[in-house]
């Protein structure tokens, strides 16, 4: 079994500790046990169960680092592994960057834990890609789709004392339907903390939903057009531009917060004062990790305060350089809304479209986040407050800074996963003006 | 370069190692006692067929930027994988465990799952032949051992590319090498016991530019390509250079990193100052170090046959080249369009003497003529196109990974009559010259795509006229691939490739080449990237 105890993982890192000659010592432990099942064609494909756990040691003489991990746990392992980063160390050119170890903390937990999600057993998922294949067998309809769910611990220490331990729960499900013909495609995605919350057979009626109403879809022209994006539309847009929050490549004027004549925006106006963006480990919706992959605290902390930037990412390094105060890496990202659903911003809208997926994701120009990628999964026209009919996928270059200046109205956030984001997720459906398309796709 | 997730304790693979230790392998009369003991245990439990993947995976990454080494790492993965078939049912299990105890349990295990799978197949598994091959090595026909060179070497290497950007006016520069070394038996109940040493390459670097009154900032990414080749690769041997009719140079099967880096400051502060494009439509010129990704991305993926049938479709898509369009010969592209698929070509990323389940290897045609006729295949899929062996395309990205079906090297065969890129760009009236790859985003049927690149020349009347920005073209595939109106010769022939494609859930990476000489298409729909934040 992979989950150790605190007193477990507190017993290995002391000793791996007290074994190390060099000038500091940081190790971590940490273990997971992850079950998936895959399934496409109305059919279950693979399935497996993935248990590890991993102890990586980092050493540094002077400012030479050495990194070695091993998965081992009896004392000539441990002895080993502590010998081959010393080993790395000794060999390893001299960073000027490296930072020493972190200082004792008091870190607050948070609530990353599920009984529900922990107690997953194999009959579970199998059960899951039953009633989300059953129901599309009677009607016409393949579906494939993915569920990923685990639970892990990890534990931290140093050779200043710092010691922590947390355990943590996943789940996300995903599941594309689509209609024997090919002309409809729907999709629905729930990323969970407890797995008691999830209904499969309730869930896929929204995929299912969507592959049939958009299988009679119709062109319309690329151009600039009020959109609603759905949380998940939305997400991966957003979470690309917050991995560009980093103040020394802004500081060094090779980011879209860099100033001109140098500097960075920090404090500046740079979104509509509607946008809100806050992290905060202990948000009971969205927790993550009180600690970053340095072992430095998280805090609760407002990212973009009423369209300004009020936080930007300084590494211990570029902390230390700039003389400001170093700040645990957010692990999540809450955008504020209001109390709308997707559907009541539907019912407010003249004409616009509205999205429930994007796809493909992928930056086109550095300086302004200019982004580039697709709809897809159920792509609708609306007018006077009502869906008319499906329309053709269509490819779209915009960036999310120029979106968060057009915003029309922001509905209610729920927590998402990005296709391509680490972050946990709370993204609110977003009403936008003037969002530009580029040209169509005929994908379905 | 920060998404490769090296640095601190966030390993990308394995355990981390001392150098020397990458030097060393994994007795082969032990590895096939391991695998006889699991073939044995999986026959036992009802296995009708077993093979077994024993692998070391070796990786080395060395990080700078500007003056400094960031970070060096030295991982190592080793365990194996063991897949079996039972009442027509495929079942999967892996462990680092490698003891007879260990493999034994791992393919008993596999029988297991494979047995419940089975109770939910609704057809079974037909696997198509693949002889025995008895005891057999084979070895990428590399020169040099890249993890045989010294650690400080390659650091003065790098920093010795840094400085010279600097020099050349770059305001900063990132370079790394990475290097792979994949050891790996197989063994399968047919009588294959297959091993094999795989060498890859790769030397990334970007180089930035910056004009701090204006705010403005332009980069400028190296133009090599990750290789199936040793450190001679970075011999920067004048064999391996191609010029183009303006003087940039490109590069084939050795790369000079410095002189590279030097180019790429002045290119990248030449971009600061670079009249932006007018959009529209214009005949592209693209260099086989731009044109792979396109390849990639519009024939490579959808041509793979488990994405056509819809095992994908919940992560990657599916395909618009459905097995009608095979059957009806459709017309992917114009008759100047021939691609093949290969798993043979030296050099390149994906050169094995055999796949993941044991088959040789071998080149064949997917489009002719413009004409598509072939997918990709492996064992339990070639039936499906009346096919009487696999392709050769399994892969598995780790001992611990299940193997299926993954990208071929997909490339486009070089012009047969005489052709120059100087004699090609002397007919374009007004196009675009891309050289190198830059962004790229695809829909999830592989119609419609995006791509960028790093140099961009405007070409007039038959002539290269100067460098502009913000250019991005945009395609419905089989209408761009009609609109290919020539291929260069051989002589002009390269690969580039990806060290990174990833497919699957649970996602899988794999190495693939694609290779090309440079290709005219006319008429492309050209748009302006440029935008305002005010």
């Amino acid at each position: 079994m992979s989950i150790f105890t605190e007193e477990q993982s507190k017993a290995i890192l002391d000793k791996v500790i007290k074994l190390s000659k060099a000038d500091q010592t940081s190790a971590t432990l940490s273990g997971s046990v992850d079950g998936n099942i895959r399934f496409a064609l109305n059919n279950i494909s693979t399935s497996g169960i993935v248990d590890n756990t991993e102890l990586a040691v980092e050493v540094a003489f002077g400012n030479r680092v050495g990194t070695a991990t091993i998965n081992e746990f009896d004392d000539a392992s441990l002895e080993r592994v502590v010998r081959r980063a010393e080993d790395l160390a000794r060999l390893a050119p001299e960073n000027p960057e490296f930072m020493p170890a972190i200082e004792k903390q008091n870190y607050k937990s948070s609530p990353t834990f599920s009984e529900s999600t922990a107690a997953i057993t194999p009959e579970y998922r199998a059960k899951v890609a039953a009633d989300s294949i059953g129901p599309c067998k009677g009607e016409k309809l393949i579906a494939a789709g993915f569920l990923e769910d685990g639970q892990n611990f990890v534990a931290i220490a140093n050779s200043n004392g710092n010691f922590a331990y947390q355990r943590g729960a996943n789940f996300n499900y995903t599941c594309t339907v689509r209609t024997e013909d090919g002309r409809g495609s729907g999709w629905v995605g729930r990323n969970l903390k407890d797995a008691a919350d999830f209904k499969a057979d309730a869930d896929i009626r929204t995929a299912m939903r969507k592959a049939t109403e958009s299988a009679e879809a119709k062109a319309l022209e690329p151009g600039k057009y009020t959109v609603i994006l759905e949380p998940a539309a939305a997400a991966g847009l957003i979470s690309f531009m917050m991995n560009f929050f980093d103040a020394r490549q802004a500081d060094e004027g090779r980011s879209f917060l860099s100033k001109k004549g140098g500097g960075n925006k920090l404090g500046e106006q740079v979104y509509d004062s509607r946008v809100n963006i806050s992290a905060d480990p202990w948000d009971t919706r969205a927790a993550v990790l009180p600690w970053d992959q340095d072992g430095l605290p998280r805090e609760k902390m407002n990212i973009v305060e009423n369209g300004k930037v009020v936080a930007l990412n300084y590494s211990r390094y570029w902390a230390k350089k700039q003389g400001k105060r170093a700040v645990g890496e957010p692990g999540n990202l809450l955008m504020a809304g209001g109390d709308k659903s997707t559907a009541d911003l539907v019912r407010g809208t003249q004409k616009g479209v509205l999205v429930t997926r994007t796809w493909y994701i992928r930056m086109v120009d550095p300086q302004t986040v200019l982004l580039t990628g697709l709809t897809r999964d159920g792509t609708f026209y609306i007018e006077n407050g009502q869906i008319k009919h499906p329309v053709k996928n269509f490819r779209f270059n915009e960036s999310p800074v120029i979106m968060l200046n057009n915003i029309e109205e922001l509905g209610r956030p729920v927590r998402v996963a990005g296709d391509e984001s680490s972050f946990v997720m709370m993204i609110p459906p977003m009403k936008l003006r003037d969002f530009t398309f580029t040209s169509l796709s005929d994908a379905v | 370069m920060s998404g490769i997730g090296v640095a601190g304790l966030m390993l990308p693979f394995g355990r981390a190692i001392a150098a020397e230790e990458l030097l060393t392998t994994l007795d082969v009369v032990k590895k096939k006692q391991l695998a006889d003991a699991a073939l044995q245990a999986a026959t036992s439990a009802g296995a009708t067929y077993s093979d077994v993947r024993i692998g070391r995976y070796l990786r080395q990454f060395v990080i700078t930027r500007e003056d400094k080494v960031q970070n060096v790492v030295n991982t190592e993965s080793t365990g194996i994988g063991v897949r079996v078939l039972v009442n027509g049912a495929w079942g999967f299990a892996a462990t680092n465990a490698l003891t007879t105890q260990g493999v034994v349990k791992a393919a008993q295990q596999a029988a297991a799952i494979a047995k419940a799978n089975a109770k939910m197949q609704t057809a079974p598994v037909q696997l198509a032949k693949a002889p025995g091959v008895g005891e057999v090595s084979w070895k990428t026909p590399i020169k040099k051992n890249a993890m045989e060179v010294p650690l400080k070497d390659k650091a003065d290497l790098l920093l010795g590319v840094n400085a010279a950007a600097i020099n050349a006016g770059a305001n900063f520069v990132n370079s790394m090498l990475f290097l792979v070394n994949e050891q790996k038996y197989f063994a399968s109940t047919d009588g294959s016991y297959i091993d094999q040493d795989v060498h890859r390459i790769w030397a990334p670097m970007t180089v930035t530019a910056i004009d701090q009154a204006t705010g403005k900032f332009r980069t400028r990414d190296g133009l090599s390509s990750p290789m199936g080749l040793g450190f001679e690769y970075l011999d920067g041997a004048s064999s391996g250079k191609v010029i183009s009719p303006n003087g940039v140079v490109n590069y084939g099967l050795s790369y000079d990193m410095k002189e590279d880096a030097i180019a790429a400051a002045k290119q990248a502060k030449a971009k600061l100052t670079a009249p932006s494009v007018k959009p529209g439509k214009y005949d592209l010129v693209l260099d086989p170090s731009h044109t792979w990704l396109t390849i990639h991305e519009s024939v490579g993926h959808p041509l793979e046959l488990d994405r056509v049938l819809g095992y994908e479709a919940n992560y990657a898509g599916t395909s618009f080249a459905t097995l009608d369009k095979q059957k009806a010969r459709f017309q992917y592209g114009s008759g100047n369009v021939n691609i093949f698929a290969d798993k043979i070509q030296p050099g390149s990323l994906g050169a094995v003497g055999y796949d993941d389940e044991g088959v040789k290897t071998k080149k064949w045609d997917l489009i002719s003529d413009g004409k598509l006729v072939d997918y990709q295949t492996i064992r339990d899929q070639a039936h499906i196109l009346g096919k009487t062996e696999s392709d050769g395309c399994c892969y598995a990205d780790s001992w611990s990974s299940v193997q299926f079906q993954r990208m071929a090297n997909v490339s486009l065969a070089p012009g047969k009559n005489k052709l120059s890129v100087a004699d090609m760009i002397k007919d374009v009236e007004n196009g675009i010259y891309i050289i190198g790859d830059g962004s790229f985003s695809i829909d999830q049927q592989r119609y419609n795509a995006q791509f960028g690149g790093q140099l961009f020349y405007e070409i007039k009347n038959g002539q290269i006229t100067k460098q502009i920005e913000d250019v991005a073209y945009q395609i419905r595939t089989p209408e761009f691939w009609n609109a290919c109106a020539a291929v260069c010769d051989e002589s002009d022939y390269r690969l580039g490739g990806s060290f990174f494609d990833g497919k699957g859930q649970p996602g899988q990476v794999s190495a693939v080449s694609h290779g090309s000489s440079t290709a005219r298409f006319n008429g492309i729909n050209v748009i302006n990237t440029a935008r305002s934040l005010g």
